[in-house]
């Protein structure tokens, strides 16, 4: 049956919700690992039955588990994610060094090619990668050690690996993010990489362009594109059109350009998709109103999607995980709220419709589309 | 000679289900009995709990899980400390706790 699978993690569980193409009526299945926070859920585009959760607790910290059945049943896997050699130090807020310690997995990246092959990124900041379907990881130490560590500081919610994008055109091209470090690149498969953080500007701290130090909230690609990124910082939508040599600003005529997630239409590389919220202090929505902010232009021109989500008493957030596309003929996108609702548009963001209202509160939200 | 003896543990919720055990465990712990040496057997017969009671490396117990034994908190106590006797010999379970914490 073609239709859709959309994995969701919450502060709580993790749940599945499914539908068929018309994405209209939908079965939710869970919560799955009831009580934990599951901070990503992942399908691997080589075998979508094959399925990566992070799960972590503040009692019992972090595990891995992966289903080979789509979800229905789980395995844990290793949990062990130890940095490479002596873990040195990064900067905590008062300036300080401060020991790296791992504290949890943020994002599941599985391979776009091989089956046994994924990646994690990880609070404190780092990269790893498994080649044996998550039951073993490996750092990918050149990222932390190619010289600016040292200098990365925590944002707000933590110094986290949120970001990882893997170039479908040349698998020795990934890109990452982190908050609040920067972008950065590799060229070699993960072995050397580079900030590319070039054209940001944040008056958060003290040299407004700096090489680092900037809090790059999420980061998107179209793949037909892979040279053009898009990027939702702390503050300001940025766009690349050289894989992220040089950023400029496309915020436009956003209401705010401050937010957490940015996505691009599965069918339009120049349709792209954000979520405005008020300021860095005020995490909801400006005028209690939640509205999705297309552009068709590849930014700086934005239009207000409206129809069928709360235009009133609206205080949520989306988070930077928690918006997905599918790719399905007639393009949909999918929100999830700190509010534990989950919305769909099937029609490129025209029209929406909430699939669940009461989750608790979502943290990511990822789709696959099912031949 | 090394010697094992069955050691009785009782783990907290969370761990039971991703363990996929009910209640009450048993573990063959060498001796002597101590929260290292009982962790340890747990983790091998349970090799998916691995990191969720102690750090992978340190060997140190995660901040909000709690060692009980015989109505008293043993959580503070040196790693390799004996255990009490009445654990060692069976007739008290440890209990591994999930702390209070949160508000």
């Amino acid at each position: 049956m073609r239709g859709v699978r959309v994995l969701v993690g919450t502060r709580k569980g993790a749940f599945i919700l499914t539908s068929d193409a018309a994405r209209k009526e939908w079965h939710v299945d869970g919560p799955h690992f009831p009580g934990w926070e599951m901070y990503h859920v992942a399908g691997s585009p080589v075998d979508p039955d094959r399925i990566y959760a992070s799960q972590s607790s503040g009692w019992f910290g972090q595990v891995i588990q992966r289903s080979d059945d789509g979800g229905k049943t789980w395995i844990p896997l290793d949990n062990k994610f130890s940095y490479e050699g002596d873990a040195g130090t990064h900067m905590w807020y008062d300036g300080t060094p401060h020991p790296w310690e791992f504290k949890r997995i943020w994002h599941l990246e599985p391979s776009l090619t091989e089956r046994d092959v994924v990646y994690a990124g990880a609070e404190d900041a780092a990269l790893f990668r498994s080649t044996d379907g998550g039951a073993s990881w490996i750092e990918l130490s050149g990222l932390r050690k190619h010289g600016t560590g040292s200098q990365w500081q925590p944002g707000a919610g933590g110094m986290c690996l949120h970001t990882i994008i893997l170039d479908p055109t040349n698998p020795q091209r990934i890109w990452v993010a982190i908050s609040a470090a920067g972008a950065f690149r590799t060229d070699d498969g993960g072995v050397t990489w580079t900030p590319i953080n070039k054209g940001l500007r944040s008056g958060q701290i003290p040299e407004e362009d700096a090489e680092v130090g900037h809090c790059v909230h999420k980061l998107a690609m179209h793949p037909s594109h892979p040279e053009r990124l898009y990027m939702q910082k702390h503050w300001d939508v940025m766009r690349s059109d050289d894989a992220g040599a040089q950023w400029y600003e496309v915020s436009g005529n956003l209401p705010s350009d401050f937010g957490f997630p940015i996505d691009v239409h599965a069918h339009e590389p120049e349709t792209i998709y954000v979520v405005p919220i008020t300021s860095d202090i005020h995490h909801f929505p400006p005028d209690g109103k939640l509205r999705v902010y297309r552009s068709r232009t590849g930014g700086t021109d934005w239009e207000a999607l409206t129809d069928g989500l709360p235009q009133r008493d609206c205080y949520v957030n989306v988070l930077r995980d928690a918006m997905a596309v599918d790719r399905l003929p007639s393009c949909g996108i999918y929100v999830g709220t700190t509010g534990g609702a989950v919305y769909v548009s099937s029609d490129s963001g025209d029209h929406w419709m909430p699939i669940v209202h009461d989750l608790p509160a979502v943290l990511s939200v990822e789709v696959q589309t099912l031949a | 000679m090394t010697m094992t003896v069955p050691v009785r543990v009782v783990l907290p919720a969370p761990l039971c289900t991703l363990a996929r055990v009910a209640g009450e465990i048993s573990v063959d712990v060498t001796s002597p009995v101590t929260q290292r040496s009982v962790v340890d057997a747990i983790e091998l017969r349970h090799p998916m709990l691995q990191g969720t009671i102690r750090d992978h490396v340190t060997k140190q117990r995660r901040a909000f899980v709690r060692f009980f034994a015989c109505r008293r908190d043993l959580s503070l106590q040196a790693i390799d400390e004996p255990l009490p006797p009445s654990v060692a010999d069976g007739s008290e379970p440890l209990l591994i706790i999930g702390a209070m914490a949160g508000g």
